[in-house]
């Protein structure tokens, strides 16, 4: 390359590499970030998951021991067991948010009122709305057994029982959760366009063919995005646990495993055998996400 | 799309899985053209119908929804002996604002709020400062491995805090940061992944040809974010703000490993523990005013940026 034809590209490749500098400059703090605060914890935990650890003396490298004792551990096994049970409350709830949001995108008055009332519960804190269910499961007081007296049903006394804490956790879960997805569907809804409707209207299709055949169709996105953050978030359900069942309830049966990890960790300090719970939980959440992402790519070439 | 079928649809479909009732002016543009005939009228007619029992049942729901959180309310204002009252009082006889005056003394409320608002306005002021000088590199500027960086942050949205929290854990114990609020700052102000992602989308759509131009008027980089980007990207950063400041607000994982000292507890753990220590002496009206006074400052946030905050999510969503 002779120098006289790009006489300006030394000036230039000092503008870039300034202009690298800079860039580089201003993403450096998430990334040290990044480093720090994520993939050296993750690292280390991986680490830390072949090692007996108190978190007092040194890890001491002692294998799969930890792997091993979970597949043995009952309390293990059942937390895990009492993660997958309370996940079918994400089917429930997709249902219902979406049945909502057909209802709000109709053309009415006050759909704006009952989308910011069934907003509420999502904003709000968990821990208060974990306290003020805790109340409302009360058996002989609480508001959900009043209501159902209403009806002449005698509640249980939910929180107590281990056969209603699971379903109990579900419902408030499912409480919680409906504005959000139900926001969600209701976005993705009112961008379908509308020709679609018309066209299969004329064609003669019903509203149900309508809604299998159009509707659901176009808002699989939605279903898929709120399907992996539902799994991701319900499989560390922690916080409701923690408040309204401080032991994990009746004979175990409402002790989640982020719940778990937490107790081995910090009350029991087995910090090792927490990490390998954790690393596991790490894992199930990946191998979920990366299936979900195939499973929605092979559903993407179904619609076009 | 297999919508060829020349089956007619079940007639009376439920009203509300209809989607075409969702199309805005579409009946009446039908009932327009042939106003004359009844199948019109009861079209129309039928749609104002399912609207009624739409409301109906979204009005059953609202009461559901609403419904606990007025019983906390209630709650808060009864005498110890009214929550054990049959038939249960809705509205408290005698109305004990009392309670609203002696939780403050009965446990750490005020510090609580105070730790909080400390924790989460320096991590989203902080952090939404940082994550936009990266969104702006990530989105206008070049820079090699820039796509594998930013991959590599995204990546890491899909590690659970559980699983890095007891390293974690242990580095801030050996540095003497447990039991203070530094664990719960300092991580957040380093950015904030989710809404870098969400600036760098809103970046797209700022033409190049602006900041191109003002770099041919000398200005520095910092100089075109401030005066440039900043504003160009206020809105959708005050919607990630809030709802970033909301969750921290909220978090009570993190801060239930970090903070023993009651006095220095974040306001979700003050409440927590209020519940466990007054459950067992049944003071419930004293329990749901906590509760109720740590729901109150997001719920005024919310009412106030409902529509921000609401446009911000559905947008989130359906991005994702």
């Amino acid at each position: 390359m002779s120098t006289e034809v790009l006489r300006s590209k030394p000036r230039r490749s000092r503008l870039h590499r300034r202009e690298h500098q800079v860039a580089l400059l201003f993403i450096a703090i998430p990334l040290i970030g990044f480093l720090l605060f994520t993939l050296y914890p993750l690292l280390y935990s991986v680490y830390a998951s072949f090692t007996s650890w108190n978190g007092l003396a040194a890890p001491k490298f002692n294998g799969l021991d930890n792997y091993i004792k979970m597949w043995n551990d009952p309390y293990f096994l059942k937390a895990m067991w009492n993660t997958l049970f309370m996940m079918i409350g994400i089917p429930i709830g997709l249902v219902l948010s979406m049945a909502l949001a057909l209802g709000l995108n109709r053309k009415m008055r006050g759909t704006t009122f009952f989308r910011t009332v069934y907003y509420v519960p999502v904003i709000s804190s968990i821990a208060a709305i974990a306290i003020l269910w805790q109340w409302a499961y009360n058996g002989d007081f609480g508001l959900v057994n009043q209501v159902l007296d209403l009806f002449g049903i005698q509640g249980p006394n939910w929180l107590a029982d281990k056969d209603t804490v699971k379903p109990a956790l579900i419902i408030m879960a499912t409480w919680k959760g409906l504005g959000y997805s139900m926001l969600l569907y209701l976005a993705a809804l009112q961008s379908v366009p509308r020709y679609l409707y018309e066209a299969a209207s004329l064609d003669g299709a019903g509203t149900w063919q309508q809604f299998r055949n159009i509707t659901m169709p176009m808002v699989r996105p939605v279903t898929f995005f709120l399907v992996v953050t539902s799994i991701i978030g319900g499989s560390q359900i922690f916080i409701e646990i923690n408040i309204m069942t401080p032991l994990g309830g009746p004979e175990f049966s409402s002790a989640s495993i982020v719940w778990y990890i937490w107790r081995q960790a910090f009350n029991n300090l087995h910090m090792g055998y927490a990490s390998a719970m954790s690393i596991v939980l790490g894992l199930v959440i990946f191998v979920i996400t990366v299936i979900q992402f195939r499973l929605n790519r092979r559903n993407q070439f179904s619609i076009d | 799309m297999s919508t060829s079928t020349s089956l007619p649809g079940p007639a009376a479909a439920a009203p509300l899985l209809d989607p075409q009732a969702g199309l805005p002016g579409r009946s009446p543009v039908r009932s327009g053209r042939r106003s004359n005939t009844p199948a019109a009228l009861s079209r129309t007619s039928r749609y104002k119908l399912g609207n009624l029992l739409v409301t109906l049942i979204l009005s059953l729901g609202a009461i559901v929804m609403l419904g606990p959180l007025v019983w906390t309310f209630s709650t808060s204002l009864k005498t110890h002996d009214a929550i054990f009252a049959l038939p249960p009082q809705w509205i408290p006889d005698p109305v004990m604002w009392d309670n609203y005056v002696r939780v403050w003394s009965a446990g750490p409320l005020l510090s609580g709020i105070r730790n909080s608002l400390i924790v989460a306005t320096t991590v989203t002021v902080i952090g939404s400062l940082t994550s936009a000088v990266a969104a702006f590199a990530f989105a206008k500027m070049k820079m090699p491995f820039k796509n594998a960086a930013f991959l590599m942050l995204l990546a890491g949205l899909m590690i659970p805090f559980p699983t890095i929290m007891i390293p974690q854990f242990m580095v801030f114990a050996e540095i003497g940061w447990v039991d203070t609020l530094l664990p719960l700052i300092v991580p957040g102000l380093f950015g904030n992944i989710i809404m870098i992602f969400f600036l760098k989308q809103y970046l797209e759509n700022v033409p190049d040809s602006i900041i191109e131009a003002a770099k041919l008027d000398g200005a520095s980089y910092l100089q075109i974010f401030w005066r440039l980007i900043f504003p160009a990207i206020r809105p959708a950063m005050a919607a990630q703000f809030i709802l970033w400041f909301m969750a921290v607000w909220n978090d009570y994982l993190a801060p239930i490993i970090y903070l023993n000292t009651p006095e220095k507890q974040t306001l979700q753990l003050v409440i927590a523990s209020f519940n466990a220590q007054y459950a067992s002496q049944t003071d419930y009206p004293l329990i749901m005013a906590a509760s109720f006074i740590a729901l109150l400052p997001v719920l005024i946030v919310f009412i106030i940026f409902q529509r921000q905050i609401i446009e911000s999510v559905a947008l989130t969503g359906g991005k994702g």
